[in-house]
């Protein structure tokens, strides 16, 4: 085995798939909200959402809650794993677009507000309807340009 | 109305992209490399395989890597002419940068003599791996 999967292994913290998908629907649904009626307040909301999925894991936002009570148990078939590294590298973008949004708002720029909901949106909703998947695409680009 | 415009905007744009990323993840594109473009065992820090070898890169912000890794492993398991190397992208950011690999997972099919053959971006099908597999000697 390589170096590589025995360091996931050990650190094998596994959520159900199906879970982080469900949130990035629900993700979709506040921040075209947020865009619609230009309301700081909702953006305000979904950054505290990405701010628990950032820093305490995707698994303890109010939205995951939603899906393991009222969605999980309705759900047939095998469960699909997934590390929860890729979901909370998703929620830590999310949570700096949300961030650069309401800076945006509140400092009298109402261009930046909607072109950071908008980033936002449009990897929620990917994530939502495609199953896109942030961290792979993303993760190596800024480690290219960063070193 | 006038918000509702930037919505529009993205989520058609989201939509194309998104449908271009479903049809191309995890399809194998034949590669024209050539000898100069060999990697070696030194290189990948593994040896090769007698027949094919196939490369992983992979990182830890990764879904569908997991995925991957016991899809190939999995292959590769009855052939004893095929190896199977996982590399981690973050720690080898030079052989990423040489070998031009912007997402993962990305997979390399290299010949018996090192060079890339094909490469898959996202996780391969298990036919098509098989099928790219017996068209090497």
């Amino acid at each position: 085995m390589t170096q590589l999967a025995s360091k996931v292994l050990e650190k094998n913290r596994t959520i159900d798939a199906r879970g982080p998908r469900f949130s990035a629907l629900i993700t979709t649904v506040v921040l075209v909200l947020a865009l619609a009626t230009n309301s700081v307040w909702v953006l305000v909301f979904q950054g505290t959402v990405f701010a628990i999925g950032a820093f305490r894991g995707p698994q303890f936002t109010p939205y995951a809650e939603i899906f393991k009570r009222l969605v999980r148990p309705r759900l047939k078939g095998d469960v699909p794993t997934e590390d929860i590294r890729p979901p909370q590298f998703a929620q830590s973008v999310g949570l700096i677009f949300a961030l650069v949004g309401i800076i945006g708002s509140v400092s009298g720029l109402p261009l930046l507000f909607t072109v950071a909901t908008s980033a936002a949106l449009a990897a929620a909703f990917l994530n939502a309807a495609f199953n896109f998947c942030l961290g792979c695409e993303v993760y190596l680009l800024l480690l290219r340009l960063r070193r | 109305m006038k918000s509702l415009v930037p919505i529009l905007i993205v989520l058609s744009l989201a939509s194309v992209y998104g449908i271009w990323y479903q049809r191309s993840r995890g399809k194998i594109r034949t590669s024209k490399k050539g000898p100069e473009g060999a990697l070696s065992a030194e290189l990948l820090g593994s040896p090769l395989g007698s027949r094919v070898t196939l490369v992983q890169f992979s990182s830890a912000f990764c879904t569908p890597c997991r995925a991957t890794r016991i899809l190939l492993e999995n292959v590769v398991s009855t052939l004893s002419d095929v190896k199977y190397i996982e590399i981690d992208a973050e720690a080898h950011l030079d052989l990423v940068r040489k070998l031009n690999i912007h997402s993962t997972p990305t997979t390399l099919i290299l010949n018996s003599s090192g060079i890339e053959v094909g490469r898959a971006v996202g996780a391969p099908n298990r036919d098509q791996v098989i099928n790219s597999l017996s068209s090497l000697r």
